[in-house]
């Protein structure tokens, strides 16, 4: 009998497998923590569908024109299609098992959001992502117990078992007894984002090392888009990572000023008097990024709340205030507080096809560690939704197809090193030394060279071609489009119209806008 | 300056010591969790007497208070690491892995029996449910339980292997009984008076320690009464 190997047990992980166990088919759910510590748990905002309750003639069509003008079409119009009609669906689903979504008059409700031109985001007050992981936790344990799933919920995936194109299995250590397993059957990679590859300069967690991805990537699996990060423009330092301040701190009244000649600076308000301080995300971290660097401008940008009522703050940010004086020891409500952009999400990853499929037969990919829905940027309350969508997605196209044989693997299969600290936090810098707010030819190429000098030093490693292969996508995508901004093309080309693939071919990194060579 | 006195072990099967590390940082935030980050990260770790170690095992994931991954115990109280700052502990602080669950290695513990006495409980719903605004609130603090374990180290009436599954088992069984309305809501609510109520002192101790400054108090007091309730409408039949 086939088991899938599901690595990953946060949104996509748990969704795939509860939709293999509901077909009745068995799945492995492999993860280095328990879903409970999974980065999914964070998500705040919510989840986006055009479930057209708040009256205002809402339409899957609309989340559809929305999602791809958010991410500058460089998203797969497909599967957007697909992901945007799916959602309503997706989101009732969620509230069946007992998701206790914001309502109102006994209906459900919802916000509005950053590019979107409806009130389409289902929200569960700011606790989305840890509301819709203990709805889905509970629903896989139904599951556990009736054999379906099987938990591995402190394993390190080692890297997949591929033969002549195809894959056969995953190999994973057991990092409580260290004994390596191998266990055939499909892969579904759900791994989650990037963010170990900038050790402390992100508001993920350090569960997500980016390990799995980078070796896959060193296997010849194909990558789409790398060169987009999404830098959220408000975020807070605390110690060995950024910590998220929500986009409401905007929404109700929090004003971005930067200290100038002596004098306040409120930058967003003067340049872009309509929308002001909210902006889309990539345009104020930019403006922010851009006031920093000026000779008449003081080196930190401040977010002030202190015109909020005593309303807002009890009734609509709470958890914001005390988290601020928890870290900042400062309340926010008196003083402004000092905000920088800080790398939030990775639009990028593991290019699939519409049904999740990779370039490796039998490997599957879905949620943060794949790169089709959001193409140059991503829209807040549509990655959980893409997680969400996709585990069920590749789960699916498992159940049309009958199951495949399982050879026997011998035990550690394939074997495997994570680098050394020190030596990540050293890639991270070079990484973001050229993959900044503001990019440029120089840069870039100054940071590979970095790079070429720590791989001279230390020898290559799976995290290092992968950021090589960031590094080189943004270097081939000269204009500026969504996430990614060259100070030496400043303009978007009709032309680059297309995802950035990459692949790593005998040791050789190759990236390339459209990817007719890979 | 911190120093942090460490119990660490090398497996389950090995001899438990103390090991000794300086740690300074001038961020005021600086928690028990950032000196481990930092202490693991030297290429070169030594102790307090400049004897070379280990680095130092420990589980930790959001670093923001927002995952139990981090529960150990610190000054003799269960806590979490990213959530106690090391100005508010004084000059040496005393960092154990939690006691009431097998030691894997240094501060990991296996805390395996959490998620099997869930399993036990049969906690999820047999079929969908229709939202209800009357159970939200509820519902929403029920689901916010980290699973970390704090309150079962501390809570009087807990042991692993015993009927009364303590806070971390209750709290989820709490979520089913606000959101059920059909008949899985009778045989929850048995769960629960036998495997919760007749087992709890009611002391509140695990509410004091809750790193999720959850309201255990009104959790239990809604499902205690419907348990009760329970019981009576049993006995009158
Ligand atoms: C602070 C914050 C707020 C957010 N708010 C929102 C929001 O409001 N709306 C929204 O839509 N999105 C939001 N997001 C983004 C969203 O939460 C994520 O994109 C989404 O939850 C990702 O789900 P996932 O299942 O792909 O991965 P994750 O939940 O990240 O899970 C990854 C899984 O992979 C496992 N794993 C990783 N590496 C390995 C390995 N080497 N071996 C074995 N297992 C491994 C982990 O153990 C984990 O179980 C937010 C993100 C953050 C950080
Ligand atoms: S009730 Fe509180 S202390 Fe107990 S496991 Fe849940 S979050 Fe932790
Ligand atoms: S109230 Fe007391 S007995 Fe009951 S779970 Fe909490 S600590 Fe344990
Ligand atoms: S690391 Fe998540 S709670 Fe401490």
């Amino acid at each position: 009998m086939e088991k899938i190997n599901i690595i990953g047990a946060g949104l996509a992980g748990l969704t795939a497998a509860i939709t293999l166990a509901k077909g009745g088919r068995h799945s492995r759910l492999i993860s280095l923590q328990r879903s409970e510590r999974a980065q999914s748990v964070l998500a705040e905002g919510g989840i986006n569908a055009a479930l057209n309750v708040m009256g205002e003639g809402d339409k899957p069509e609309y989340h559809f024109e929305d999602t791809m003008r958010g991410g500058v079409y460089l998203a797969d119009e497909e599967a957007v299609r697909r992901l945007t009609e799916g959602a309503p669906d997706i989101v009732m689903w969620l509230a069946g098992l007992g998701v206790p979504f914001n309502m109102k008059d006994g209906r459900l409700i919802q916000r509005n959001f950053g590019g979107q031109k409806k009130k389409r985001t289902a929200y569960a007050k700011s606790s989305t992502g840890k509301m819709i992981m203990s709805a889905l936790i509970d629903e896989a344990r139904k599951y556990e117990v009736a054999g379906l799933i099987e938990r591995y919920p402190h394993h390190a995936f080692q890297g997949a078992v591929i033969m002549d194109g195809v894959c056969l299995g995953a190999a994973v250590c057991d990092t409580y007894t260290g004994e390596r397993l191998t266990f055939g059957g499909r892969v579904i990679m759900c791994c989650g984002g990037l963010a170990g590859l900038f050790p402390r300069m992100t508001t993920g967690t350090t569960q997500n090392s980016g390990h799995a991805a980078a070796r896959l990537f060193g296997q010849g699996v194909v990558f789409g888009n790398l060169e987009m990060l999404q830098y959220h423009p408000t975020t807070i330092g605390i110690p060995d990572k950024r910590c998220l301040v929500t986009e409401a701190a905007r929404g109700e009244g929090g004003r971005l000023y930067i200290e100038r000649q002596g004098s306040k600076w409120y930058f967003m308000e003067e340049k872009y008097p309509e929308l002001k301080n909210l902006m889309p995300r990539d345009v104020v971290a930019r403006e922010m990024f851009m006031v920093r660097r000026r000779e008449d401008c003081g080196d930190t940008v401040y977010l002030d709340m202190t015109e909020l009522s005593v309303d807002v703050w009890d009734k609509r940010l709470p958890d914001l205030r005390a988290e601020i004086m928890h870290y900042l020891s400062l309340d926010p409500a008196r003083e402004p507080i000092p905000v920088r952009e800080g790398i939030h999400y990775f639009m990028g990853g593991i290019n699939t096809d519409v049904r999740h499929r990779t370039n490796i037969a039998g490997l599957y990919a879905a949620g943060e560690c794949t790169c089709q829905y959001h193409g140059a940027n991503r829209l807040g309350g549509n990655s959980m939704l893409g997680a969400v969508f996709g585990g069920k997605t590749a789960a699916e196209d498992i159940l049309s197809l009958p199951e495949a044989d399982t050879p026997d693997l011998p035990d550690a299969a394939v074997t495997d090193t994570e680098p050394p600290e020190a030596v990540k936090a050293e890639l991270g810098e070079i990484l973001y030394s050229g993959l900044g707010i503001v990019r440029s030819e120089s840069g870039l190429m100054r940071a590979l060279e970095r790079l070429d000098e720590l791989e001279a030093r230390e020898g290559a490693f799976p995290e290092s071609r992968l950021g090589r292969a960031m590094l080189l996508s943004a270097l081939k995508r000269r204009e500026s489009r969504g996430a990614h901004f060259r100070e030496d093309f400043p303009e978007r080309s009709e032309e680059l119209r297309a995802p950035t693939l990459a692949v790593c071919r005998d040791g050789k990194i190759i990236a390339e806008i459209g990817g007719d060579r890979i | 300056m911190s120093v942090l006195k460490i119990l660490r072990r090398k497996s389950a099967d090995q001899q438990p010591y103390w090991q000794s590390f300086e740690f300074t940082s001038d961020d005021p935030n600086a928690a028990v969790s950032t000196a481990l980050t930092a202490l693991n990260s030297r290429s070169d770790l030594r102790d307090m007497s400049g004897e070379k170690a280990d680095p130092i095992r420990w589980e930790c994931s959001c670093l923001q208070k927002k995952c139990g991954a981090c529960a150990m115990v610190i000054n003799g109280v269960p806590r979490l690491a990213c959530d106690s700052k090391l100005a508010e502990l004084g000059e040496v602080i005393t960092v154990e892995p939690l006691k009431k669950f097998p030691v894997i290695a240094d501060l990991i513990v296996d805390r395996t029996v959490i998620f099997d006495t869930l399993r036990e409980l049969k906690v999820w719903l047999e079929r969908g449910v229709t939202p209800d605004e009357r159970a939200q609130e509820a519902a929403f603090e029920a689901a916010g339980c980290l699973q970390c374990g704090c309150c079962l180290e501390v809570c009087p009436n807990y042991y692993a292997g015993g009927r009364f599954t303590g806070m971390a088992g209750a709290l989820p069984l709490t979520r089913l009984i606000a959101e059920l309305t059909d008949e899985q809501r009778r045989e929850v609510l048995k769960a629960y008076r036998k495997r919760v109520y007749e087992g709890c002192g009611k002391s509140l101790a695990c509410r004091k320690i809750c790193p999720a400054g959850l309201d255990i108090e009104s959790l239990m007091a809604r499902s205690n009464a419907a348990a009760a309730w329970r019981s009576l409408f049993d006995l009158r039949k």
